[in-house]
């Protein structure tokens, strides 16, 4: 199955409330139930559960059959999806400004060199 | 034999902004000074496998740059984009747009700030529209770096601890 613009778009948007960001890292450890992830939240459980919809209309997340305790658990392959893209962008911009420092360094000596050359000939 | 002083840290505080920070042992004239000229940026910008095919930069308000990469299966690929606004030694916002997917233009914003001889480094992405985005993350999805699951514990460590 492919991945849509328009998956990844509400994906996103998912995660761009800190409440459903933290939701999904407490179901990394394991699955929940909507009564056991509104504990540590201080969220009414009507709260917790509007964020679970959202999470799971984006496909990052998945509820059991079971009628009463419906278990929340994570869909990996959509939150790898946002994570793919998410490391692509960060190597790129990692490697650059690693390379960058190391040239910061050659600019530096560059500059010292420069001005030591300058000092030399006011005197 | 990387001297790093800073990790980099990606936050997307808004379904439309990509925002980067990363500390630099440097004064940010220096940090400036490296986004000005091809001369500069040839030397860091992009990863260390793709060399620059072709630079043009009007590194002044209203001027026009161009970078052209090439990877290592000798495949190239171009960016573009304008100067908006340049505020040395400390600011500097330009546009940026993928000629592999043209119209998905973002506007960059860099700004530099210097605490005890360091810079702090902060750069800004946002997307006009969501359409326009999407093409990007699709962009992004297909250059398909390798992925693990730790690097997706990492990632969600990082959403968690963002929020």
């Amino acid at each position: 199955m492919s991945t849509t613009a328009a998956d990844l778009d509400s994906r996103f948007a998912a995660l761009a409330h800190p409440a459903r960001r933290a939701i999904l890292a407490r179901l990394k450890k394991g699955e929940a139930t909507v009564t056991e992830l509104a504990r540590p939240f201080a969220m009414s459980q009507p709260a917790i559960t509007k964020h679970l919809r959202v999470l799971e209309n984006a496909g990052l997340i998945e509820r059991g059959r079971d009628a009463q305790r419906r278990p929340c658990r994570l869909q990996p392959n959509a939150i790898k999806d946002v994570a793919e893209w998410a490391e692509s962008y960060r190597e790129f911009w990692e490697q650059s400004y690693d390379r960058l420092e190391e040239y910061l360094e050659e600019m530096k000596a560059k500059q010292k060199k420069e001005r030591r050359k300058n000092d030399r000939k006011k005197r | 034999m990387t001297a790093r002083s800073g990790e980099l840290t990606v936050t997307t505080p808004s379904d439309r902004e990509i925002v980067m920070t990363r500390e630099l042992n440097a004064p940010r004239e220096l940090v400036f000074q490296a986004h000005t000229s091809c001369e500069h940026m040839s030397r860091w910008w992009g990863p260390r496998k793709y060399e620059f095919a072709k630079c043009e930069i009007d590194f002044r308000e209203g001027g026009q740059w161009r970078i052209v990469h090439r990877g290592p299966d000798g495949e190239e690929y171009a960016f573009r984009g304008e100067y908006r606004e340049i505020v040395p030694p400390e600011r500097i916002v330009w546009t940026f747009e993928f000629e592999g997917f043209p119209g998905a233009i973002s506007v960059e914003t860099l700004t530099l700030e210097e605490r005890d001889g360091k810079t702090f480094l902060t750069a800004k992405s946002m997307y006009d529209t969501v359409e326009q985005r999407d093409q990007m993350l699709q962009s992004g999805m297909e250059e398909g770096a390798a992925e693990t699951f730790e690097r997706l514990d990492e990632y969600l460590q990082e959403l968690a601890s963002a929020s």
